[in-house]
């Protein structure tokens, strides 16, 4: 069977896939953009008459303190789940010592588990040093379990770097400190970069912790998201400007650097 | 004359052993504090977690008095979570298998030498940057059985119920559930491929840029028809790559969570309910707290059947 796809046929399709990934996204614009008495369940997929942006008013009026809460939360988190993250993977690329293969497996499966698995003692163990229902208490949540994932990139990253360059500064008299800071994080810009990108995107974006750890006050924007959609007395046109806002600062990273972001994919997968 | 050459070498090399075991002793201070933490907070509170399901605090008072396993005989007899068994089991392979054939025949699309690729790649990947919420809150309305693609399905004729529909597809009793393919699950499924199809893109677009092209160029010269380079030249070669993705999405699959939340719930007669969302309801809705932890650590140890034998394989091919 010869299967030659003719150049129409390939585009067409291509276009075809586009539109069919595009189509939640136009509708989300759509009807964040259209005043209230044109959301209609009939007319989900017509253009508004106008452009009205006072669901993003009533939206953003509804979400800016937890918009607030994602930012102190995700800046302070990322940072320091980067920087762990680029301590620990120097040790275990450059650094290898009996048993750091096995450590490093065993700080791997950390990646992997449900977080429900953990979420009873984790709670418990947050009221007792008082960062229950805190955002410092959600910040050391996702620094400890984003430590697998920023080790793993960063270890991968730095297997990259040759030992020779690391043999040199020896020889120059180099210790551990001196070629960490004028060898290797000299050398880690792009690192960094996929890092916190990676890191940023999925504590912006998660959830369960989120709901979990937090109440009114201090909750992050996923969580006043799903409740804006719960709740029956807000209309579709403010959900989907709510969406539109909750999702605007992970697609902006995305459309700016895009790029990383796919490295972080592709690193956070294939190990070595 | 010789004596001090000697022991100035002596000196140097004392130094140097010198700077060795505190180069050492900085390697430790490196990793010490994020290992002391992953001990704890992933291996500790999972054995924490452990001793709760085995203990009878199902109610908003801590009570650790020794349940054996009661809580887990209850739940393999609980409709629900029989139901979400069910429901886990065909999401999972429908979703991993989705994920993969839309995965690899965008990649090989894309592969084509198409214009403008990388727009086409971009808006493939996007999803991935947004949260399972927001597409949770825009797929239910996208599925809504009342508008969204239904008003285009309408033109042939055809209005599926999606996440309302009961129905469960090949039927049979089996403990307390009707055993089958839950259809308002393809609801759910479709929300979630649109979102990690691009995961799967990436990796096999990965893959594909690393087939030298004089392989493919060599079978073609042997006769083979594309469709038999792809066959068998290149889909062999993507093997290693379909076993990362089946693993990675059999583990996002297990834990689901926020999509479902936030999409359908749990829905009428639990079609459309999952361990995770068992989970958070009950334990921090309901306070039952020892069956809660009980079903996190059935969640768990799904996700170690796939998990451990990839990362042992992974050891293993590195060593």
């Amino acid at each position: 069977m010869a299967i030659r796809l003719t150049p129409v046929f390939k585009y067409a399709l291509a276009i075809f896939m586009s539109l069919l990934f595009l189509s939640p996204i136009y509708v989300i614009v759509v009807t964040s953009l259209k005043p209230l008495d044109e959301v209609s369940l009939a007319t989900m997929w017509a253009f508004p008459t106008a452009i009205d942006f006072s669901s993003y008013a009533e939206a953003f009026s509804a979400l800016a303190p937890n918009l607030a809460n994602s930012l102190y939360l995700v800046i302070p988190a990322t940072i320091l789940s980067a920087l762990l993250g680029a301590m620990n993977g120097y040790v275990l690329s450059k650094w290898k010592f009996k048993g750091s293969e096995i450590l490093f497996t065993v700080l791997l499966f950390g990646m992997f588990i449900p977080y429900q698995s953990i979420l009873i003692p984790l709670i418990q163990f947050l009221r007792t040093i008082e960062l229950y229902n805190s955002i410092p208490g959600l910040i050391l949540t996702h620094v400890v379990y984003g430590l697998p994932i920023t080790t793993l990139m960063f270890r991968n990253f730095y297997a990259n770097i040759p030992d020779t360059m690391i043999e040199a500064a020896k020889i120059d008299g180099a210790g551990f400190l001196q070629i960490f800071r004028r060898v290797i994080i000299p050398l880690s810009i792009t690192g960094f970069v996929v890092v916190a990108i990676w890191q940023f995107t999925n504590i912006w974006n998660e959830f369960l912790f989120a709901v979990t750890i937090t109440n009114a006050d201090s909750q992050p924007v996923m969580v006043a998201l799903q409740n804006l959609s719960g709740s029956q007395i807000v209309q579709w046109n403010v959900q989907m400007a709510g969406a539109m806002l909750a999702a605007l600062p992970t697609l902006i990273v995305y459309i700016v650097l895009g790029r990383y972001f796919v490295r972080g994919l592709l690193a956070g997968s294939v190990k070595g | 004359m010789a004596d001090e050459v000697i022991d100035k070498a002596a000196a140097k090399d004392r130094v140097k052993r010198k700077k060795a075991v505190k180069d050492r002793w900085w390697a430790v201070a490196f990793i010490a504090p994020s290992f002391l933490l992953v001990a704890v907070f992933v291996y500790g509170f999972i054995g924490w977690t452990g001793y709760v399901s085995l203990s009878n605090w199902n109610s908003l008072t801590p009570d650790f008095s020794f349940a054996g396993l009661a809580n887990y005989i209850y739940l393999f007899q609980d409709f629900r979570f029989q139901a979400d068994l069910r429901n886990t089991l065909f999401f999972t392979l429908l979703f991993i298998g989705f994920v993969i054939v839309s995965g690899l025949g965008l990649a090989v699309l894309i592969d084509q030498k198409l214009k403008a690729e990388t727009l086409f790649r971009n808006i493939f990947l996007f999803p991935m940057a947004l949260s399972f919420v927001v597409t949770g809150v825009v797929w239910q309305w996208l599925l809504n059985p009342s508008t969204g693609y239904n008003t285009f399905l309408a033109f042939f004729g055809i209005q599926p119920l999606w996440y309302t529909d009961t129905t469960i597809l090949g039927g049979f009793q089996w403990g307390s559930i009707e055993f089958g393919l839950p259809v308002a699950i393809i609801a759910l499924v479709i929300a979630a491929v649109w979102q990690m199809t691009g995961f799967s893109l990436a990796m096999y677009l990965a893959g594909l840029r690393g087939i030298p092209e004089e392989l493919r160029e060599a079978a073609r010269v042997d006769g083979a028809s594309e469709w038999k380079v792809y066959m068998k030249v290149v889909i062999p070669l993507l093997l290693p790559i379909t076993v990362s993705v089946v693993i990675i999405m059999a583990h996002i699959s297990l834990k689901i969570f926020d999509l479902v939340y936030a999409m359908t719930g749990s829905g009428a007669n639990f079609v459309t309910d999952v361990p995770g969302v068992y989970m958070f309801e009950t334990t921090f809705r309901a306070n039952y707290y020892a069956n809660g932890a009980a079903i996190a650590m059935v969640m768990l140890i799904l996700v170690a059947v796939f998990i451990v034998p990839y990362l042992l394989a992974n050891r293993r091919r590195e060593g």
